[in-house]
């Protein structure tokens, strides 16, 4: 019951805190440079100079603290020991090179990086182009999407549940051990078999991100002008060929975007590989083995170094965001 | 495509037996979660999800009463019981030693190594009798191979809520999402509308920053943010997983809002400054209001995001009954109760019930804010 309490006031006192923070600021400048009297025109620029930084200071306040801050200070850490007392210089960095946990990670991440978005991307591009063809398009569609709003530990559960394993001679539960064994195949520990277990987990991202891409292609798809289509029609061009010659190429901008995306998303999987292998059987991604030396090994100079490994990987993308953002304002 | 004589219907069959064929895949698993969740454990592991409408086949094992408790009828001691205590079922066949469970056939009495005589009749009553007063008190076992008709329960969910924990990992969660939702919408809108209509030297700056920073991957923030609440006395609590997700949802917020309000149109702006509004009189009155859809899609995201966050809340709240989210609940369950899947379905079900009821009620504004927030 108190923590509805002080849930319940913290909404209040947030809400109304921010509102009262934005009232009382605008009126105090206001108050400081009245926009009357003999110095109103100079007042008013003044003001209009200031109030903009009124209105973003409880943003780039919590946006400093939150995530600028933390990135300068996790490079501080990544050259310090275990406790963050005594700098230790590049230690980790090497430690991290020769570590065959970190190799696996790594040649794991770079599997999941190649292989989630193209399937997602792919999938998602021949959900987007079926369903907007059809009459129950919406309906399907939406069936799609759902998995997006399931949590990852849900899916994970969903998941572990279709590659569920029974010893030879009881009756499978898993759908997939089921259909396995109906094929004439011998019931198989999937979790636990290296190799195929990543791709058994990255196939649980896929069904996630599918529904995000083919909602971004389907639009992008609808964009398309009409000419362009009818023209290759009178052209005599076959629906397949339409769909890769003419619509394909004028999307590529937006396939990108969902690339990149879904790329951001796969460097940062955790809660999928944490809950059904844990890292084990040859499965371990960085960020699931940045959470271990946090709360395992209580290491905090190795754990910084790998989710500085993650923060290079995504700079890239960071950058190419930020060049097309500003691109896009001029 | 009308244009191809005599492939147009044909297309249209591939067409929708390829969005039929996606549409199955991509539910399939989840219908599975859904009717596992309304099976009992015996069911479960007898059957896979998807013979949950067909009766089940399953082996039986029942010891009956002690011996010694055998009453006197007619000069014979008797024993009398029901293999599935009252319950359905349909009894096939039966054994009574565990090297042959089947081999007796129902109705037929059969006679033991020991004298004794059983019959076990279809709907699972059994008697053994014996002519001698039978001794001691280890019940005999019965091993039955029984029909159960297909059958489904909300025991799982009761359950759940209660003995797993669940109920109050639910409240917990809605503790977690509700205010992590609401206090990040005010302070990103006011932020988007300077970043949309003031102008001021930096602007662009600080918009690429906000860019930058919606792919900063939360790994980097854990460690620092975790000693900084430590320091300052937070430690591990509900105000600081509140501004844990504030922070790290403002970038899409303040991203999502701004390109919204940026396509509103300038006159409406710009009359009412010319009617004399200030810029905080325009923003509550005229934007606020006009931003509705973007506030709702990012409202969205965040609930969701917030609802569905393992990694935050592992880092930032404890594992406490008091403070234990339904996702760290779920892991939880993942690690202790590995095989009970009337368990695990059930929990799982009850943790994606909300985010799924939101998702149905407002794909709309979900699905605009995806095409407004994924960078163009």
């Amino acid at each position: 019951m108190e923590q509805f309490v002080m849930a319940a006031a913290t909404i209040l006192i947030g809400v109304f805190g921010c509102i009262c923070y934005f009232f009382l600021s605008n009126m105090a400048l206001d108050q400081l440079y009245p926009a009357t009297g003999p110095m109103a025109g100079a007042n008013i620029n003044r003001a209009n100079q200031i109030r903009p930084w009124l209105f973003m200071l409880p943003a780039l306040a919590l946006l400093t603290v939150y995530l600028v801050y933390p990135v300068f200070v996790s490079i501080y850490l990544s050259f310090m020991d275990a406790e963050g007392d005594n700098f230790v210089g590049a230690a980790n960095y090497i430690w991290l090179i020769n570590d065959d946990k970190f190799r696996e990670s790594m040649f794991n991440n770079l599997l999941w990086l190649v292989f989630v978005p193209a399937a997602s991307t792919f999938f998602g591009l021949v959900a987007a182009a079926v369903t907007d063809r059809i009459r129950w398009g919406n309906f399907a569609k939406a069936m799609i999407f759902m998995p997006m709003a399931i949590s990852f530990v849900g899916a994970a559960v969903i998941w572990k549940l279709v590659y569920e394993y029974r010893p030879d001679g009881q009756e499978q539960i898993g759908i997939l051990n089921a259909v396995w064994t109906w094929m004439g195949g011998e019931a198989q520990t999937w979790l636990t078999s290296p190799v195929i277990n990543s791709f058994l987990l990255m196939i649980v991202l896929v069904w996630i991100q599918t529904g995000f891409a083919m909602v971004i292609l389907s639009a992008a798809l609808r964009g398309i002008p009409e000419e362009t289509i009818e023209a290759s029609i009178l052209d005599g061009a076959s629906p397949f060929q339409i769909f890769m010659k003419i619509k394909v190429p004028q999307i590529w901008g937006t396939i990108l975007v969902v690339w990149t995306t879904i790329t951001i998303t796969v460097l940062k999987v955790f809660d999928i590989v944490l809950t059904m292998t844990n890292g084990q059987w040859g499965t371990q991604v960085l960020a699931n083995l940045m959470f271990d030396w946090m709360f395992r090994g209580n290491d905090t100079g190795r754990a910084s170094t790998t989710a500085i490994v993650i923060m290079l990987m995504v700079t890239p993308i960071m950058i190419w965001n930020i060049r097309n953002a500003a691109r896009e304002a001029r | 495509m009308d244009n191809i004589v005599g492939t147009k219907s044909r297309l249209v069959w591939a067409v929708n037996l390829c969005a039929l064929a996606l549409v199955l895949l991509w539910t399939f698993p989840t219908f599975g979660l859904l009717v596992s969740s309304f099976r009992d454990r015996d069911q479960i592991s007898a059957s896979g999800w998807w013979k949950a409408m067909f009766p089940a086949e399953a082996s039986v094992q029942y010891r009956a009463d002690a011996p010694d408790t055998a009453v006197l009828k007619d000069g014979l001691y008797v024993l009398d019981g029901n293999i599935f205590d009252g319950g359905p079922g349909k009894v096939t066949a039966f054994g009574t030693s565990i090297r042959e469970p089947g081999a007796d056939l129902v109705n037929e009495p059969v006679v033991t190594d020991d004298g004794e005589t059983v019959t076990v009749r279809a709907n699972g009553d059994f008697t053994i009798t014996s002519p001698t007063a039978m001794e001691g008190s280890r019940g005999m076992r019965i091993f039955a191979t029984s029909v159960t008709p297909a059958r489904f329960t909300f025991e799982n969910y009761g359950r759940v809520l209660g003995a797993e924990g669940l109920g109050r990992a639910f409240l917990n969660t809605m503790t977690v999402s509700i205010p992590a939702t609401v206090i990040p919408i005010l302070v990103a809108a006011f932020a988007a509308y300077a970043l949309a209509w003031m102008e001021f030297p930096g602007r662009a700056l600080i918009v690429a920053l906000v860019v930058g920073l919606l792919v900063v991957p939360l790994q980097l923030a854990l460690i620092p943010l975790l000693k900084l609440h430590n320091d300052i006395g937070i430690g591990k609590n509900y105000i600081g997983i509140w501004l844990a997700h504030t922070g790290f949802g403002l970038p899409l917020a303040i991203y999502l809002l701004r390109n919204y309000m940026v396509g509103l149109p300038r006159e409406i702006i710009e009359s009412a400054r010319v009617d004399g509004a200030t810029d905080f009189q325009i923003f509550l009155k005229i934007i606020l209001p006009l931003s509705f859809p973007a506030l709702a899609s990012f409202a969205i995201f965040q609930f969701l995001w917030t609802w569905n966050d393992l990694l935050v809340a592992l880092v930032f709240l404890g594992n406490s009954a008091d403070q234990l989210v339904m996702t760290g609940q779920l892991k939880n369950l993942m690690g202790s109760r590995g095989g009970d899947w009337e368990i695990l379905a059930t929990s799982a079900f009850v943790t994606i019930a909300v985010p799924l009821v939101v998702f149905f009620a407002m794909q709309k504004y979900l699905v605009r804010g995806l095409l407004a927030g994924s960078v163009k």
